[in-house]
């Protein structure tokens, strides 16, 4: 399964690289074939798989979704309509109990969280080397095809989130609201500096913990699917366990996704229901 | 795992997603749902409606039935009176009938028996008279004992 020339950790060390576009040691832009290559891009790279797969993933949520909203009808549904109309009540039920504020914006982002955000996990139950080993046929270096997986993607998520949280702090408290939230408490403006001190702190580990606890689970899940993989070359009996294995942490890993799916939407629900209560 | 503009691009789409979802999805489906929603409602509530109506038609019919079977019986028992009336009615009529029949007849007897006396008084006379030209050998004269004769045929 590893490929002849591959030791265990030339494979996990390939299947963590993402294929990385970005301007090459010589000056021109292409794709980098090593993982020193794309480390030296620096900054103004851009992941083509995370993009690639996070994008197409995105675009097939919102076709679906659409193709269903066009054909909605008060009538009886079709199936897709009525799987459609499932999520999405189930998505309401939840921003209505969690989310008190009036915010038209809440339930589709909640949604677009969930639903993103699931299929980009899912990605993970699909074998480790389909993927990557097409691609590699296809002389595609690298290719690693869960996007959640890389920092860059949920730290996107998670910024943009928090870009959310300052955005409708501010238009609700009025920026000296909000500043006063940051620096007058818990202990009053004599304790300013301590002040500013803690809730920056918690401030800030809202988006950070979102990316990181999404990105560390499905990092995790992942390299656990590549370990398995690994056995798969050592033995017939390592390799049949390992077989067993796979389908017990695949079969485990669909509630992974789906926990973390939900877990990633609840809370950015539940920060933005922060941003918007005003008595503190 | 190096952090890149990959997370600008991601942040970008994730906004793009947001907003076409909260355009072009949500609004869609949550009207169909209230629509489906309200159109239940309603529906329940015709079926309420409709559930009180046939109990009031039932109760309806029910009286309905029940003043048809009171009517008939009605009719019936005046029907039964009339019949018996009519009965009645046609019972004396023949009795009537019958009298008058009867009566008629009897004056029919009577004048037959009258007519017969008469012309039986008639014969008598006759034979009367000629019994006695016989027995004279003459001829007796009506006309001479007309007076004799109808003193006679008043005796008879």
């Amino acid at each position: 399964m590893t490929g002849e020339t591959l030791t265990s950790s030339e494979y996990i060390k390939h299947h963590l690289q993402n294929l990385t576009f970005g301007r090459l040691p010589d000056g021109t832009w292409g794709i980098a074939h090593s993982a020193e290559q794309a480390k030296e891009m620096g900054f103004w790279a851009v992941h083509l798989d995370t993009l690639g797969f996070s994008l197409g993933l995105g675009i097939l949520f919102l076709w679906l979704f659409r193709l269903a909203a066009k054909r909605a009808t008060a009538g009886s549904p079709g199936g897709l309509q009525n799987f459609v109309e499932w999520i999405v009540e189930f998505i309401d039920g939840t921003v209505r109990g969690s989310f008190s504020g009036r915010n038209t914006m809440v339930a589709p982002l909640a949604l677009t969280i969930f639903i993103w955000v699931f299929l980009m996990n899912f990605m993970d139950l699909i074998a480790v080397d389909l993927l990557p080993q097409t691609a590699h046929a296809a002389d595609v270096p690298f290719l690693k095809v869960v996007p959640t997986t890389d920092p860059n993607a949920t730290f996107g998520m998670s910024l943009a989130v928090f870009a959310l949280i300052l955005y409708y702090s501010i238009k609700i408290k009025g920026l000296g609201g909000f500043l006063g939230e940051l620096t007058l408490q818990p202990f009053g403006k004599w304790g300013l500096p301590i002040n500013l001190f803690l809730e920056g702190v918690n401030l800030i580990a809202k988006p950070v913990s979102l990316a990181l606890r999404l990105f560390g689970n499905m990092y995790a899940g992942e390299m656990i699917f590549i370990l398995i993989a690994v056995m798969y070359g050592a033995s017939w009996l390592l390799g049949s366990f390992a077989g067993l294995l796979q389908v017990g942490w695949a079969i485990f890993h669909i509630l992974i996704i789906t926990l973390q799916a939900f877990i990633f939407m609840t809370l950015t629900i539940v920060y933005l229901e922060m941003a918007h209560q005003e008595h503190h | 795992m190096n952090i890149n503009a990959t997370l600008i691009g991601q942040s970008i789409a994730f906004f793009l997603f947001v907003w076409f979802c909260m355009k072009f999805v949500w609004p869609p489906i949550m009207k169909a749902l209230d629509d489906r929603r309200r159109t239940i409602a309603d529906g329940l509530a015709a079926a309420e409606k409709g559930k009180r109506e046939l109990e009031l038609g039932e109760k309806k019919a029910l009286e309905t039935i029940k003043q048809a079977k009171q009517d008939a019986a009605e009719v019936i028992a005046l029907a039964e009176k009339r019949a018996a009336e009519i009965a009645d009615e046609a019972k004396e009529h023949a009795e009537a009938e019958a009298d008058r029949i009867v009566i008629a007849a009897r004056a029919d007897i009577e004048q037959e028996v009258n007519r017969a006396k008469e012309s039986l008084r008639a014969a008598v006379s006759e034979l009367a008279v000629v019994g006695a030209a016989r027995i004279l050998e003459k001829e007796v004269d009506a006309k001479a004992h007309a007076k004799l004769l109808e003193t006679v045929v008043k005796q008879l």
